[in-house]
């Protein structure tokens, strides 16, 4: 875990006293909203339909126990009890008071976390890979390199005004976890033909109302370069990303109107340029960073023998654990999709990526016991306990039954993401949490044997449901003034990354579940051997999934 | 045209000549100063470095932060006369501006002088090296460089 030296808790603190000042003024009325608009959306604080919302900043999705726990208490002491984890790995609170919102980010202050950067035109939160330093199959651990950048773009004075926001992502795996190039940047750490350790960038990935896979840009930038090739990019697109159609600003749009290779002559020129100018921190502050991401303590020598008599917990293992680089450990994920049989036998699905404060301080706990004191927030908004001995993973799973945060449904149908839609959102057009726990009631009891099959809900054109990238993905419209779901097929964010296809006409709420439903029906009468949902799709086209639900 | 309101050129005045704009300045060797539209190309002065003694940089809208390129991109060149931002300049950026190499900001409206100073002491150290501001980011502070 990164920890904060004085330098980065001053300028934390600089921004909690900055941020109280200009609530002060906005309350006072010297402020105008217009004015204070961009300033409050670079502190995460939105205004939504009901409230104001705030979206605190997970940097690369790693939290400690005592983070997470003060997450927990933000839920309970501002908020209505929970909090809603996000698809950028990201918690964001629904129900919060603008004049508490200073009180907040010095509560946060205390745990080293803020809401720097979390929403407007500006470098956002950089993403990472949920189980780096865990996986055995990443080439390095990349959270150092966002840790690197997560600096160089904090207050960065030139590239605070963008023509649209900006997301980048690190990963150092071929087993893409994160999304990688659905991003404006995606990294992905490699080593070149010499062993050098260096940085892939693909540059204009996004979904929203364009979905673009970022085209590599750069095969290999050097480690002490890693700085100055990012601030080439970002010139380049603050100086020539569109800003007269706010549809046409983000970064995807410049690199594809002008073409990757010369998006990327003008970077190269840039980057020449700024070369001269000293502007890299020197490999010894990557080096210093680094330290804070070694190995924890592992234990040596212990066994990875399970005892599985238990059926619910080995469903759980089976579906929930991922294997860990250290013999005896395992990587645990905790569902934030739960989906309760009620006593009448009919299903309660919950909401996707909420916790209750309990839950969060549950987990945090279970972190600090049993996780080396380490949590990740996942895109997928689940949780993850990176570093548990497997001699501790029935217990683990025995506290998490109690807290209700124990469902076996990992990358299963209802492990769903789900934007908050317009139960909560300005810029929705129809809801996409109810339809969420539709499906997942309706799927729950098939969920195991369809197997792997992620399903993205975006409520708008906007896709922070991720619905491009869904092996099924659901896009929310207005249609006449009635909400309509559209459902696409053979979207992937994974490594082998593909963008989903429109099967038809759109349905209402009752018959988007119809439909969801006769997919898997094709794909379980269809599968041969051990092929994925997906694996099937890409077999055997759309044309018997078109049939079987418009037939 | 609104008038400077913050100057950080120690011991002079804001430069009172005549500006023109980029597209007339090749042409009008006698002009020393220049105005840059967010869309203008701040490099098309670079030739032209040696006459220039202000270049004023226009923020039409404060969500239009192309001018903060144009800035740095002048200053890394090496133009030392006065770097004007004008416009729609709101009291938050003055310290991105100052940073980003601008020594004289002239504001649509007025900035209050007190907060306009505890705006400017904002960021007891900053994280990145622009260059042009001459402050050292904190990486350089904890390696002693």
């Amino acid at each position: 875990m990164y920890l904060y030296d004085h330098y980065d808790q001053a300028m934390v603190d600089a921004r909690v006293a900055e941020f109280r000042d200009q609530t002060r003024r906005r309350i006072e009325g010297t402020l105008s909203e217009e004015k204070f608009r961009p300033l409050r959306l670079q502190n995460g604080l939105y205004l939504q339909l009901h409230a104001y919302m705030l979206r605190v900043a997970v940097p690369y999705g790693t939290l400690s126990g005592a983070q997470m726990k003060m997450l927990g208490d933000i839920a309970d002491k501002y908020d209505r009890g929970y909090g809603h984890f996000t698809t950028r790995q990201n918690i964001q609170y629904n129900w919060i008071k603008l004049e508490d919102t200073p009180d907040i980010l010095a509560d946060l202050a205390s745990v080293e976390m803020h809401a720097i950067q979390t929403s407007g035109n500006c470098i956002r939160n950089i993403s990472a890979d949920q189980y780096a330093g865990a996986t055995a199959d990443e080439l390095i651990d990349p959270r150092p390199y966002a840790e690197l950048l997560r600096q160089w773009s904090s207050f960065h004075p030139e590239f605070l005004a963008l023509p649209r926001k900006f997301k980048i992502c690190v990963i150092a795996s071929d087993t893409d976890r994160a999304a990688m190039r659905l991003h404006d940047i995606g990294i992905q750490i490699v080593k070149n033909e010499a062993g050098e350790i260096g940085a892939a960038f693909y540059v204009g990935g996004g979904m929203g109302r364009t979905p673009f896979i970022a085209p590599l840009v750069k095969a290999f930038v050097p480690l002490d370069e890693l700085i100055t090739y990012s601030e080439a990019c970002l010139r380049v697109y603050n100086r020539y990303g569109r800003r007269d159609n706010k549809y046409k600003a983000r970064i995807k749009i410049l690199v594809h109107e002008l073409g990757v290779d010369e998006y990327r002559r003008q970077v190269e020129e840039e980057f020449a340029h700024l070369q001269t100018l000293a502007i890299e921190p020197p490999l010894a502050e990557l080096e210093r960073i680094k330290t804070f991401f070694a190995d924890p303590a592992y234990e040596a020598g212990l066994s990875d023998d399970l005892d599985l008599s238990n059926p619910a917990f080995a469903a759980w293992v089976k579906n929930n654990t991922a294997a860990h680089k250290t013999p005896g450990y395992a990587i645990v994920n905790i569902s934030l999709k739960p989906v309760k049989t009620l006593a009448d036998g009919s299903k309660q699905a919950g909401i996707p990526g909420d916790a209750t404060g309990e839950q969060i301080r549950v987990m945090a706990d279970l972190a600090k016991t049993y996780s080396f004191d380490e949590l990740r927030v996942t895109h997928t908004q689940n949780i993850v306990l990176p570093h548990v001995r497997k001699a501790d993973l029935f217990t683990v799973w025995e506290k998490l039954v109690a807290a209700e945060l124990a469902e076996a449904n990992l990358d299963k149908i209802t492990d769903i993401i789900a934007c908050p839609g317009l139960d909560y959102c300005t810029l929705a057009n129809a809801r996409s949490i109810p339809v969420a726990q539709k499906i997942a009631e309706r799927m729950a009891d098939k969920a195991e044997e369809i197997g792997e099959l992620k399903l993205k809900i975006s409520g708008c054109i906007n896709a922070c449901g991720h619905h491009h990238a869904g092996h099924i993905g659901i896009l929310g419209v207005d249609r006449k003034g009635l909400e309509n779901y559209q459902l696409l097929l053979g979207g992937c964010e994974g490594a082998d990354t593909s963008l989903g296809k429109i099967v038809g006409p759109g349905f209402d709420e009752d018959g988007i579940v119809g439909a969801v439903e006769k997919a898997t029906q094709v794909y379980l009468a269809n599968k041969e051997g051990e092929e994925r949902f997906l694996d099937t799709y890409r077999r055997i086209g759309m044309n018997p999934f078109k049939e079987a639900i418009y037939g | 045209m609104a008038d400077v309101q913050f100057l950080f050129r120690e011991g002079e005045e804001a430069v009172s000549a005549p500006t023109v704009a980029l597209s007339a300045f090749a042409e009008d060797t006698n002009a020393t100063a220049v105005v840059i539209e967010p869309g203008e190309d701040a490099r098309a002065l670079l030739p032209h470095l040696d006459r220039l003694s202000l270049v004023e940089v226009t923020f039409p809208a404060f969500t239009d932060g192309r001018g903060f390129s144009s800035a740095r991109i002048l200053r890394e060149a090496g133009y030392t006369g006065e770097l004007r931002a004008s416009g729609d300049i709101g009291v938050d950026m003055l310290s991105h501006l100052h940073r980003c190499g601008f020594d004289a900001i002239a504001p649509n409206t007025p900035l209050d002088l007190a907060q306009a100073d505890t705006a400017l002491k904002t960021w007891p150290q900053v994280y990145q090296a622009t260059v042009v501001d001459g402050r050292k980011p904190i990486w350089a502070l904890r390696h002693g460089l």
